[in-house]
């Protein structure tokens, strides 16, 4: 199932110039109905979160970051994301790799498989791994005789987040290179080119932006997950605390400054991630038009 | 000359891409979620059907887990089609922003989104302050919920509907209108039926992403018993009371029915490429 909205890479503009045939009024009507709607469910929300984060001055705003707890929930997002975008790129792309450019049984059934945690809910996936891992689960007398701790524990966060992006960049990638079949890999390949290099100076180029929005929607999520990793996390503050939940506690003690200075950063990172999104669906339509003139 | 076996050849790096494809999956995915299914399997099915289905407050559960689905599903299927719809067709200004930012929901953290809403919609907010003097508390009742789920499910039903949208032949259109349909006719008879299957697709979409999301919903739901306690939470509060087998029974009735979405959208998806 398709939990990421797909990058559009060659959004068609030709419905545009049937304009004519509503009357003004209704269009009007209808652009009205449509911006009311955005505005009552996305905009506002915008405004109260900076608007709320700023309520109590911009000391307030800035100490809410200087708090030793909000600086180690920071580091933990960070870590975690660190962790868990690289690994789920390098599968992207060998995923995407394996899928798109050669042909074997069941490649349906991997795609689906591959889509799976988008179907699973947060909570699911974190309890999954507390059944795995968690005292009375599966590993549990193991890990502790060896005195591992993964739920309750950072790893545990870590895991969770690796599942929850797990689809992200091979959903960007596997029908962008199919759409790209593979003649000019086979070029390279019988004009001598070794495969890293076929892949670094041709394959690459070609989907570098797919790529690229496969990555930030990945690292987007990573730091903002919450379902999964209050689940596996044991909400202890300045250990286990990412910035989605050192901002519950935040909240649940009445101290909504705080509370929505750092839902304020996560928002901040969401915006750079839709501007990212519509440069680079910009920049690769510009190229697709730069290539087939034509079309 | 067997050319598809020679190609196959031509390129490098099957075994090991596939190699790591498949083990990475099976370790990151197919084993934790085989983990749930073994897990419940301990339970018989008289115990589990009185753990997972036939318990009052997890039936209460499911009842407002997929009834607010359901609703904030079809708001969201009539809404976003416009939105869709004076996306593609109309020119306005501001439009680039408005298409980006259909996106947000998904870029924005639950939890922030969550905490937002309830802000927004609780009888101080100001949305929730204009609705309750009128008798409609918003946060911490099911309508809430209902909010959170419209916000989250946007994004599926708008960009599902836009490129059927955008790749319809606008000669069809012209033909029924010179043909003397009127602009109604048009839309329920040529354009309706021919993005159906997409509409579906982006209903299934919200609807499966509703049922399963926790983040936004569990500031605004205010969490009451039998009320306005959504069906992951219950897996939270069993989880916390160490009663590990009901989670897992609930986990897999809930993993089951998504599981079931995914086949629809995948025979949704099978039919619109059948209707093009």
């Amino acid at each position: 199932m398709a939990g990421a909205v797909q990058l559009r890479l060659h959004g068609s503009q030709r419905g545009a110039y049937a304009a004519r045939t509503e009357s003004p009024l209704v269009r009007r009507i209808l652009i009205g109905t449509a911006l009311m709607f955005l505005v009552l469910v996305l905009v506002l929300p915008l405004v109260l979160i900076f608007s709320t984060a700023f309520s109590r001055g911009i000391g307030v705003y800035l100490s809410s970051f200087t708090d030793p707890d909000a600086l180690s929930a920071i580091r933990l997002t960070l870590l975690t994301a660190a962790v868990a975008v690289p690994l789920n790129t390098l599968f992207g792309v060998c995923a995407a790799w394996a899928i798109a450019k050669f042909e074997f049984r069941g490649k349906n059934i991997l795609i689906t498989l591959i889509d799976l945690p988008f179907a699973v809910s947060p909570v699911i996936a974190g309890l999954i791994f507390v059944i795995l891992f968690g005292s009375w689960g599966f590993f549990g007398e193991w890990l502790a005789a060896y005195n591992i701790k993964i739920i309750f524990a950072k790893p545990g966060i870590i895991i969770a987040t690796v599942f929850i992006t797990f689809p992200f960049v091979a959903r960007e990638l596997i029908p962008l290179m199919q759409a790209q079949g593979s003649e000019e890999e086979q070029s390279a390949i019988v004009l001598g080119a070794g495969a890293w290099q076929t892949f670094r100076r041709v394959t690459l180029p070609n989907i570098k932006w797919g790529l690229l929005y496969g990555v930030i929607l990945c690292n987007a999520r990573a730091m903002g997950e919450f379902g999964a990793v209050s689940v596996v996390s044991g909400h202890i503050r300045g250990l286990t605390c990412t910035m989605p939940l050192h901002l519950e506690i935040l909240y649940n003690e009445y101290n909504f400054a705080a509370a929505f200075a750092i839902a304020s950063l996560l928002t901040f990172l969401a915006l750079v991630t839709l501007v990212l999104k519509s440069i680079i669906e910009w920049r690769s339509a510009r190229q697709t038009a730069f290539e087939n003139p034509e079309s | 000359m067997d050319l598809k076996g020679r190609r196959r050849r031509v390129l490098p790096g099957f075994g090991i891409t596939m190699g790591f494809t498949l083990t990475y999956l099976s370790l990151m995915v197919l084993i934790p979620l085989a983990g749930l299914f073994i897990m419940s399997s301990r339970l018989s099915w008289t115990d589990f059907f009185s753990r997972a289905v036939l318990d009052p407050r997890v039936l209460a559960a499911y009842r407002l887990s997929f009834g607010a689905a359901f609703i904030a599903a079809t708001i969201n299927a009539l809404f976003g089609f416009v939105v869709a719809w004076v996306l593609v067709r109309y020119r306005f200004r501001g439009k680039r922003i408005v298409d980006a930012l259909v996106d947000l929901p998904f870029a924005l953290p639950t939890a922030v989104s969550g905490i937002t809403l309830t802000t927004l919609y609780a009888s101080t907010g100001w949305v929730g302050g204009l609705l309750a003097p009128l008798g409609i508390p918003v946060a911490y009742t099911p309508a809430g919920i209902v909010v959170a789920l419209i916000l989250i499910g946007l994004p599926f039903a708008v960009r599902t509907v836009q490129p059927a949208l955008e790749d319809m032949d606008v000669e069809l259109e012209e033909a029924a209108t010179s043909l003397g349909a009127g602009r109604l006719q048009v839309l329920s008879r040529v354009i309706l039926p021919a993005i159906l299957p997409s509409i579906l697709s982006g209903f299934t979409l919200a609807f499966a992403r509703g049922i399963g999301e926790f983040g936004s919903v569990y500031f605004i739901a205010g969490n009451m018993p039998m009320k306005t306690e959504i069906a992951p939470l219950l897996i939270i509060i069993k989880l916390e009371q160490y009663d590990s087998l009901g989670a897992a029974a609930i986990g897999v009735v809930m993993l089951v029915v998504s599981f079931s979405m995914i086949f629809i959208i995948n025979m949704l998806q099978f039919w619109s490429r059948r209707y093009q």
